[in-house]
């Protein structure tokens, strides 16, 4: 059977044109047809984790069947009660398939654990995030065919944006008017072919033509060179031409099929400092860590009276989440220090947005200074990708060998 | 109900704009952030009596004065 990876090639991009024809007829007749929905989904599924990923596949539905029972089991214990021990460790059982698969190549030398597969991260940061709002009540009904269908939604399975089970499920249910499917139609196709320039474009010149040219260079030169940092930049460019390139696919392909996934990127190099980056970045992503860890750890901290100074709680908040968002990319060195690198940029910026607020008068804001903040944060944001391409550790066995 | 949430704001803010401006967008102009949200909630718990899960929290339905007014009137409601 043939297999085929998710926004690949020309004809993965037929068959989505394809098979969700009909999806766009009937909802231009202001009707849904769940029975197709799920057929397709199926169909996509079987083409990503099938084939000669089958094992994949395996690992995927024992995977969901693990969570649901999961999720299920919590959502009867929640309705009866209120432990947070409980609470805690349902978090923990249910990361522990994540964990596995991030602590295998670290301890078995790039070893792939065998039950991983393709977004199983991204599965499980809607899972946690579902178990937290049952906690809090938010969830108040556990059911089984709309957790499935949004857990294995198609177009975002393999690596996002991270939707919501509330919102999903608000969308799904919900039968839009011709005129607004109309607008959501047109939105979804721009976004595809946005997404085609981005990816296949411009990603493309810069990771495929260019990356590996200027790699080389920088690889022969070693140490600090300007092929170091032109390296950074053309890194920094792929990765957020080919992620948001990405991106747009399946929001895309998600406003088609009349579910409103939220935007992962807005002009994130546009931001005047760390702070406003992470609000325009991998937004999905970082919204996550921000409401489901940073506001949880500070309200949890707060409520508590566990440290007094409101500056220190917030910098545990920011260290924590980086932190976690490091380990979470991988466990290397470089992932690591990633995070690390964020955490600290990001407590200066609010010391400086501070220091900032209590000396507004004497402190210049003009064009230039915009303009130099966004020149700052951009650097400062490259120079983090740098860290995190794994660029450097390369570097430092390639210097090692010789 | 209202002057109790305006000088929640005032002591969160440091600013007087959200007393004389109720639509102003809290976030945008960055007198809010994630830290001072949860201070907001646990004030509006101590203070107000109501109690919003930080999941129940969305933004768009908190992000200006008047909004904050309407929701947390709803919630005691």
């Amino acid at each position: 059977m043939i297999n085929m990876q998710p926004y690949q090639n020309p004809t993965y991009f037929m068959l989505i044109a394809l098979t969700l024809l009909p999806i766009v007829i009937a909802n231009l007749y202001e009707k849904k047809i769940y029975w197709y929905q799920t057929l397709i989904s199926f169909g996509f599924l079987l083409l990503s984790f099938g084939g000669i990923k089958w094992h994949q596949g395996i690992a995927l539905i024992v995977y969901v069947i693990f969570e649901i029972f999961l999720i299920k089991l919590y959502f009867n214990y929640r309705a009866k009660s209120n432990n947070s021990w409980i609470f805690y460790l349902t978090v923990f059982v249910a990361i522990i398939p994540l964990i596995i698969v991030k602590v295998t190549p670290a301890i078995y030398g790039g070893q792939v654990s065998i039950i991983g597969f393709l977004g199983i991260s991204y599965i499980t940061f809607k899972i946690v995030g579902m178990i937290m709002e049952i906690r809090d009540g938010a969830i108040k009904e556990f059911r089984l065919g709309q957790t499935i269908q949004f857990l294995l939604f198609f177009p975002t399975i393999s690596s996002g944006p991270i939707d919501r089970y509330r919102r999903f499920v608000g969308d799904y249910n919900n039968q839009l008017s011709r005129k607004k499917y109309l607008d959501l139609l047109e939105k979804g196709v721009w976004y595809i072919f946005l997404g085609f320039l981005y990816k296949f474009f411009i990603a493309y010149f810069f990771g495929t033509l260019l990356m590996p040219q200027v790699a080389q260079n920088a690889l022969a030169r070693g140490g600090i060179s300007w092929w170091l940092v032109a390296y950074m930049y053309v890194y920094s460019m792929d990765l957020f031409f080919d992620f948001a390139g990405y991106s747009l696919f399946a929001v895309g392909t998600s406003y088609i099929m009349g579910i409103v996934t939220p935007m992962n990127f807005n002009r994130p190099f546009a931001a005047a400092n760390i702070k406003e980056f992470w609000n325009r970045w991998h937004m999905s992503l970082s919204f996550w860590f921000r409401d489901y860890i940073y506001m949880r750890l500070v309200f949890f901290i707060m409520k508590n009276k566990l440290i007094k100074s409101r500056i220190t709680i917030a910098n545990l908040g920011y260290l924590t989440l980086f932190l976690i968002m490091g380990f979470w990319h991988g466990i290397t060195w470089y992932y690591i220090v990633y995070g690390l690198f964020h955490a600290c940029a990001i407590i200066v910026c609010d010391a400086w947005l501070r220091f900032k607020k209590k000396h507004r008068q004497q402190i210049p804001s003009n064009r230039f200074t915009k303009a130099f903040a966004i020149f700052l944060t951009f650097n400062t944001v490259c120079f983090s990708f740098l860290i995190f391409s794994g660029f450097l550790n390369t570097m430092m066995f390639h210097h090692i060998m010789k | 109900m209202k002057e109790k949430i305006i000088e929640i704001l005032q002591d969160l803010t440091g600013s007087e704009e959200v007393a004389t401006n109720l639509d102003l967008n809290l976030f945008d102009t960055g007198l809010i952030d994630s830290m001072a949200t949860v201070q907001l909630l646990l004030e509006l718990q101590a203070q107000c009596g109501v109690d919003v899960p930080v999941s129940e929290f969305e933004r768009s339905e908190w992000e200006t004065p008047n909004k904050i007014i309407a929701k947390v009137e709803s919630l005691k409601a």
